[in-house]
């Protein structure tokens, strides 16, 4: 479904990405974890269009695509973002937010599309009309999805969905990012530092360091400590290291 | 919609159709002002200068263009609530009539400067690279020039007159709102609200007008109350150098002008249309002040 | 006693209301280090900034007994604070970038903090700085003296934050979520440091933080807070042992790498949580 090669990125003179090569077979869904500057949310901001300065091939779906972007792409590829904060018009409703995509690609049947929409990510008919300042991170957060996936996308992009969130709202929208993928036949890319979350969505999980992903590893190889590189062992060791009682 | 604009359904926290949402914010912002009594003393001098300009031709007591050289420099008194200017005219109707032309020119130029500006502006800011090079240097270039001077020369090319005078201020007003308005597009361009709505696929000409345009028009219009005074200011001063609406056309600078000879002698012959330019001009400074505490929100 | 609260209580007025925040909270602290912990909205960031009394202007705070180091906080006045804050207890916040002045080089702002309480010349100050850098174990302290704060790391930035916040020796040391900024590998070290120094010095620490497993970590007790109160405090090694179900709650909600867990078990509230 996503087939990613060589990928380069650079800002300036400065190499971010330095040959990144992900794989992603359909419905499948893989993780991306790294410490900050590590070049992580690069490689999925190049992959969703947000960036255009990259060199590599990017294939998805059998189709290989350039830096710009037709609109078909958009209605396959959605992303979700880390701040639910910053990713939703101040100034619009959350039935404009949610209309816009359907009004861009053409999709009738609005009405019926959010209500389903806003259904589907649990969140009560009553927050269609109010602004995004009016309602908690959570809710924001289930706004940001079911605009991803109202014009239907097959893939979803997700960069650190749920680091602004409390760990029971963490929790919730997990559940409900697992579900979707289930009901929906999603493909996901997850990036996110923390390894225990990556671990428990995507059963392959890559670790980047310094623009270079040292290792892809299963979520079982990683769970039983089979590391091959030293920072993702490293890695393993402080997230295992919080998890046991003091 | 029998419930409709009563104060709980404006209030409502969960409202029910995108026309209550709307409507409930709007209504939620007029509370902020009214709860600013300086802005309210502004609201309430700019609207009925615009109603008593609107309404001149019932509330003149006399034609403001009939001479009278009989009567000419008269004190205020019952036939002439403000007296008479030096042709023997009422400046009580002179007020208001020239309430018409000056109130007029600035409304004029603030809607040729507002759209331009923010036009100008969200291009720039969005664009980036050359157009935003290229927009910004001609901004640059109309913002060298001293306003006053290039209205001047402006106007001496064309006609004197109004609207040669509107023309020569929206000339050289724009450029400031263009600036403003590429500095609040460039705050929001790269936030993550704009990314995902590119990620829709939407063009960029939508993404301009429909989500970043109405995030630049709050500051906007609180520039322009700001503004405001120094429009009427330039356009009484242009009619004060002769050079915008013309006589016997009561434009208060004009009027100033041409009393000015009598400010020792007869004192309120140019002083009661200057307390007009000050009233208004201070109303507008005030109500635009308490616009930027309802409006922009980065003064929350 | 270092800290002694006592039914504390933050309270702000607002449009449509009193709205409040904090709604009797009582602990006290030694030498000692507590972690408060809580979700964004729980009062424990207020609770920490209302011992300072840092607190917008229209907030009330309310307590039956507030006290810090033998002070009473509630009828000090503003002199008294001034000498509380920065001098006798120090605080730590999220983000360096925000806390550092950015046209002074780092070196400068320590010592420039130093003087401001020990007083000496500009050469002394320079000295004292670099041994506080020294001693958050800052590789090279000169070297890093003479950089401005947008030329190091978060971890650099944060660990300069606690050079200067040990200038005048403070008894306390308050941290409001000093790590969350940071990556996983920088955070563990950051803590680390402040444990260390906090027990090499003798003083009292407050962590305030989102993370149960991580304060559990590096604190002696921890205060867990929900919705402006303390629903349960627990010591540190005793964390697997909790009893209240908010505690269990979000211990439980957390996705494990050891444990994998088909299904995320969610958090449900009970009104009566609030009750006691």
């Amino acid at each position: 479904m996503i087939k990613v090669e060589q990928l380069r990125v650079r800002f300036g003179d400065n190499e971010v990405v330095k040959g990144v090569s992900i794989h992603v077979p359909a419905g499948g869904s893989f993780g991306i974890v790294g410490e900050s500057g590590s070049g992580k949310s690069t490689v999925l901001r190049a992959l969703s269009g947000l960036n255009d300065a990259w060199t590599g091939n990017i294939t998805i779906d059998g189709q290989s695509v350039g830096p710009r972007r037709n609109r078909a792409f958009f209605q396959k590829v959605q992303m979700v973002f880390q701040d639910p904060y910053g990713s939703l018009h101040p100034r619009q409703t959350i039935d404009r937010i949610l209309s816009e995509p359907l009004l861009v690609h053409g999709i009738g049947d609005i009405e019926r599309r959010i209500e389903t929409a806003l259904a589907e990510v649990a969140l009560p008919s009553a927050a269609r009309f109010r602004y995004p300042h009016q309602l908690s991170g959570g809710q924001r957060q289930r706004v940001a999805i079911a605009r991803a996936l109202i014009a239907e996308p097959e893939i979803l992009l997700l960069d650190e969905p749920t680091s602004a969130l409390d760990v029971s709202v963490q929790a919730e929208i997990l559940n409900l990012l697992a579900d979707l993928r289930e009901r929906r036949q999603l493909t996901y890319i997850l990036v996110s530092h923390n390894l225990a979350v990556v671990s428990h969505l995507c059963p392959t999980v890559g670790v980047m360091l310094g623009g270079q992903m040292v290792e892809v590893i299963s979520a079982e190889d990683l769970r039983a400590g089979k590391t091959q590189h030293p920072h993702t062992s490293e890695l393993r060791a402080l997230s295992v290291g919080l998890e046991e009682p003091a | 919609m029998s419930a409709a604009f009563s104060q709980a359904w404006l209030l409502d926290e969960t409202p029910a159709s995108r026309s209550q949402a709307a409507w409930g914010r709007r209504y939620r912002a007029w509370l902020d002002l009214r709860s600013n009594p300086l802005a309210m003393i502004g609201l309430v001098v700019v609207v009925a200068f615009v109603i008593l300009s609107l309404a001149a031709p019932l509330l003149a007591t006399h034609d403001p263009g009939v001479q009278n050289l009989t009567n000419r420099l008269a004190k205020p008194s019952v036939a002439h609530w403000l007296g008479t200017d030096e042709l023997g005219r009422d400046i009580y109707s002179r007020i208001l009539y020239g309430g018409r032309v000056t109130l007029g020119m600035v409304i004029a130029v603030v809607l040729l400067v507002a759209p331009l500006g923010l036009a100008v502006g969200c291009i720039a800011g969005y664009s980036g690279g050359a157009v935003d090079r290229i927009l910004m240097r001609v901004t640059d270039v109309f913002l060298a020039f001293p306003r006053l001077i290039l209205a001047l020369a402006f106007v001496a090319a064309l006609k004197p007159g109004v609207e040669s005078a509107v023309l020569a201020i929206a000339l050289t007003a724009w450029p400031p709102y263009a600036r403003l308005a590429r500095a609040e597009t460039m705050t929001v361009r790269n936030s993550d609200f704009i990314a995902a709505c590119r990620l829709t696929g939407a063009p960029a000409g939508r993404i301009v007008l429909r989500h970043i345009a109405p995030l630049c028009v709050p500051s906007l219009v609180v520039r322009i109350t700001l503004d405001m005074s120094s429009i009427i200011i330039t356009a009484a001063s242009l009619g004060f150098l002769g050079m915008g609406a013309q006589p016997p056309s009561p434009e208060w600078g004009a009027m100033i002008a041409t009393a000015k000879r009598f400010i020792f002698e007869q004192w309120w012959v140019p002083t009661i249309p200057g307390l007009a330019i000050f009233m208004a001009s201070l109303a507008f400074n005030f109500l635009g002040d308490g616009l930027r505490d309802v409006l922009d929100p980065k003064q929350r | 006693m270092l800290v002694d609260i006592q039914n504390l209580r933050v309270s702000f007025a607002t449009r449509t209301g009193t709205f409040e925040a904090v709604r009797g909270v009582s602990f006290k602290i030694g030498t000692e280090k507590l972690g408060i912990v809580g979700e964004s909205g729980s009062g424990k960031s207020l609770t920490a900034r209302a011992l300072m009394r840092l607190l917008p202007p229209n907030a009330r705070i309310d307590a039956d007994r507030l006290n810090f180091d033998g002070t009473d906080i509630l009828k000090a006045d503003e002199r008294t604070m001034r000498g509380i804050r920065g001098k006798r207890a120090g605080f730590i916040l999220q983000d360096p970038k925000y806390s550092l002045n950015p046209v002074m080089t780092i070196g400068r702002q320590v010592a420039e903090s130093w003087r401001q309480h020990k007083g000496g010349s500009r050469k002394q100050a320079l000295e004292a700085a670099v041994d506080l850098l020294d001693q958050v174990r800052i590789r090279d302290p000169r070297r890093v003296c003479d950089l401005y704060p947008h030329e190091v790391s978060g971890g650099m930035g944060q660990r300069v934050m606690i050079a200067m916040m040990l200038a005048p020796d403070p008894a306390l040391l308050i941290a409001d979520e000093p790590t969350s900024a940071l990556d996983a590998t920088v955070q563990a070290e950051i803590l680390r440091l402040m444990e260390d120094l906090v027990s090499k010095r003798g003083m009292g620490l407050i962590l305030i933080s989102h993370d149960l497993p991580l304060v559990s970590h590096f604190c002696d007790r921890v205060a867990v807070m929900y919705a402006g109160h303390v629903m349960e405090e627990l010591s540190a090694g005793t964390l697997a042992q909790a009893k209240h179900p908010y505690t269990k709650g979000l211990l439980n909600c957390l996705p494990s790498l050891t444990h994998p867990k088909p299904r995320l078990p969610v958090l449900t509230r009970d009104a009566a949580w609030l009750q006691s």
